[in-house]
């Protein structure tokens, strides 16, 4: 039952009414949100919503994560990933590489690869339509999450061709999704602070309309707690669903929560606990559109993620073998969670563990 | 009438619950309703929004133990080749250390050494305090006990002689679960529930104050937390000596018992529910050494309201594998970040001057 007195006294009992009536919250609303002082109370909110669309499931994947190449020419400056050419520590894998990597999990029942990297200066299309092909080649069945939209802008840049031509290429060379990385915050701010040489945040939803008008399903992400304020976030949200009005095509959403070790964002320490789970809940209730939340463990933490199945989230990400980008960037959460690992916390969470592909379908293991 | 408590946290706290209500709420109440409920109490109490914490390091003098816990990693059985007990130069170099980093006290535990004698802890006591202005908490229940074995003289005796060589204060470890069919079971060897309960009813009568704990997730059911909650609101009701209740996680790591770690959901669920039932406790400690800094956050909306120790050193939780550090500045931010006024304390409670 919803406590309606108990929300009216924090300020927000108009908003929680329309929650209930499956009204959807503007840009007002959602900073009243965000400046809410009772996490619980918005954790609460996020968790009935989430109940109505999924009751007790939280899902998971079991996958693998594959970076091909941390050379990049954009430079951003909240990444510890990537590397300008002439750094001696990039690394370039070559096909052989990746299809070792793949041949090396041949005997796990993963159901999902997920492939990014940074934007090469040279590498063709050619190279990433190997990569699909050849995986295609070996595992049939798995699909193929690869590249995000400001990759997919960089080869048709490199290539001199229209993003859109770059996404049919890539599909027919068995590309299945597209992941929702490179969103960032779409704020032209932020991205004149923060990663001037990336694609914009227009650039990024023209591509994923793009990519859904061919049939492409995507994730989208938005990385928080760096410079960006609450209104910037909503805003990010509100230009997602927006989008999602329009094409349906999006499958998931991931705030991904900034990393600030080894990166060049000064002044900022990293969202603590109680952001990540506002961020958590106000997604929930601002997203009305888009059916899945994720509580990506990578960046809050396994503990964290755990705590907010309960808090809007409804899927736990997956097994991610090998993850670099944000451990390099001082996530200190583990490297890997097997099936049964991944199972067992979010049962000791309270939910019922489902596995997923991509799409969210559910998966007999 | 739970959403009613949960909107007035000045009428929860007035209203104490009965064994079977909290075993109600524990059992059923949802997640956040609870939370919410603890929280109201917590800001009832504690209506200026501060979050206190202490500056302070962790020293154990020995890891020689006779006790043999499953659920230790820390201990060594006497003859082992790990064995230590810290000399006096390696005390000093600790507490110069503390001090230097704004440090206000120590706390000072250690294994149930077979062979120490008791004038040997009050040759520590009084070697500190003759030579630096540091509060010292220290050996726990169990360890007093094993004093007044070892030196074959009543507890409090003991208590009294290491109050005279400077001991300030006591630390509530070693109640882990404070019912003896579960000691019985984890630590056969240490002092039972009431022997624990009873050296706090005599430190409290000698004038000393003392924490209490519990550490759960082994191999109790959730009805003896409950248990071990009233029995401390039973002897907080007849002495109010208790400074701060403080809750942790078992860490199965390295230990004896095998089973996985309890989740931090589970963990705020018992923090809640201690709020709520230990109305007699002023202070609850969050613990971020167990739980992480991000869960210990969110556990100040959870019925919290102290952010426990900068704990420059601390060596029990870190044998078991769980391995968090945070600043005396990543304390402050976090504390800021989650809406609350951070503010440095005493082991008593009482605020340090610039702690703000």
């Amino acid at each position: 039952m919803m406590d309606f007195e108990g929300y009216e006294k924090l300020g927000i009992g108009d908003i929680v009414r329309k929650v209930v009536a499956s009204d959807r919250l503007n840009m007002e609303e959602g900073e009243r949100l965000f400046a809410c002082p009772d996490v619980v109370a918005l954790g609460s909110l996020a968790h009935w919503v989430r109940t109505r669309l999924h009751g007790k499931t939280a899902y998971y994947v079991v996958n693998q994560h594959i970076n091909y190449s941390n050379i990049c020419v954009n430079g951003c400056r909240f990444c510890a990933f990537g590397r300008k050419k002439d750094d001696p520590l990039t690394f370039q894998l070559s096909l052989e590489d990746i299809l070792e990597k793949v041949r090396e999990r041949r005997q796990d029942s993963i159901t999902e690869i997920h492939i990014v990297g940074g934007c090469h200066p040279e590498l063709p299309l050619s190279y990433y339509e190997s990569i699909l092909r050849s995986i295609k080649a070996q595992r049939p069945a798995v699909y193929i999450k690869a590249f995000t939209a400001v990759e997919i802008a960089h080869f048709a840049r490199l290539e001199g061709i229209s993003p859109r031509e770059v996404l049919l290429r890539l599909q027919s060379a068995g590309l299945n999704m597209l992941p929702g990385g490179g969103a960032e915050v779409f704020s032209s701010r932020i991205r004149k602070l923060l990663c001037p040489e990336k694609l914009d945040g227009q650039g990024w939803l023209d591509i994923m309309r793009d990519a859904h008008g061919l049939g492409i399903r995507t994730n989208a992400t938005m990385l928080y707690g760096h410079l960006e304020t609450p209104r910037e976030r909503i805003e990010h949200m509100l230009a997602l669903r927006r989008l999602q009005d329009e094409t349906g095509g999006f499958v998931c959403f991931i705030p991904l929560s900034f990393q600030p070790t080894n990166t060049k964002v000064n002044g900022s320490g990293g969202p603590t606990g109680v952001e990540d789970l506002k961020t958590m809940a106000v997604s929930r209730l601002m997203l009305d559109n888009f059916p899945h939340i994720k509580a990506y463990w990578v960046m809050l933490t396994v503990k964290l993620a755990q705590v907010a199945l309960l808090f809007g989230a409804d899927d736990f990400d997956g097994t991610v073998v090998e993850e670099k980008i944000g451990h390099m960037a001082g996530a200190e959460s583990e490297q890997a969670l097997t099936r049964d690992e991944l199972k067992r916390v979010i049962r000791e969470a309270g939910f019922d563990p489902v596995e997923r592909n991509c799409f969210f379908e559910k998966v007999e293991p | 009438m739970l959403l009613e408590r949960r909107r007035d946290g000045n009428r929860i706290a007035a209203e104490r619950l009965s064994f079977e209500e909290a075993r109600a709420l524990y059992r059923d109440a949802d997640f956040h309703e609870l939370g919410g409920m603890a929280h109201a109490v917590r800001l009832a109490k504690h209506p200026e929004h501060f979050v206190s914490y202490v500056v302070d390091r962790n020293i154990n003098y020995s890891n020689v133990c006779v006790c043999g816990c499953r659920f230790c990693a820390f201990y060594r059985p006497p003859g082992h080749e790990d064995g230590y007990v810290l000399s006096k130069e390696q005390l000093s170099q600790k507490i110069e250390e503390t001090l230097a980093l704004g440090g206000t006290q120590i706390l000072m535990q250690g294994g149930h050494h077979p062979d120490l004698r008791l004038s040997f802890y009050e040759d520590m006591l009084h070697f500190i305090k003759s030579r630096y202005p540091i509060h010292i908490h220290a050996f726990s229940p169990p360890e007093i006990i094993h004093f007044s074995k070892i030196e074959g003289t009543d507890i409090a005796t003991v208590i009294a002689r290491l109050r005279a060589a400077g001991l300030d204060s006591i630390p509530g470890g070693g109640a882990e679960i404070l019912v003896d069919s579960v000691r019985q079971k984890v630590s056969p060897n240490k002092c039972s529930a009431a022997e624990w309960l009873g050296v706090m009813e005599e430190a409290h009568r000698q004038g000393l104050r003392t924490t209490a704990t519990m550490m759960f997730g082994h191999e109790e059911e959730p009805e003896h937390r409950l248990e071990h909650l009233f029995a401390l609101r039973d002897l907080q009701d007849s002495t109010g000596g208790f400074t701060a209740f403080i809750p942790w996680a078992f860490q199965p790591q390295n230990t004896g018992i095998r089973r996985s770690p309890e989740t931090p959901v589970s963990y705020l669920r018992l923090l809640a529910i201690s709020r709520l039932v230990l109305d007699n406790f002023y202070n609850i400690q969050a613990s971020w050494v167990t739980m992480g800094p991000k869960v210990a956050q969110v556990a100040l909306h959870f019925g919290a309201n102290d952010f426990g120790s900068t704990m420059i050193e601390e060596n029990v939780v870190a044998a078991a594998g769980v391995h968090f550090r945070m600043s005396v500045r990543e304390i402050r931010r976090v504390i800021e970040a989650a809406g609350f006024r951070p503010r440095q304390r005493t082991m008593a409670y009482r605020w340090v001057e610039g702690g703000e």
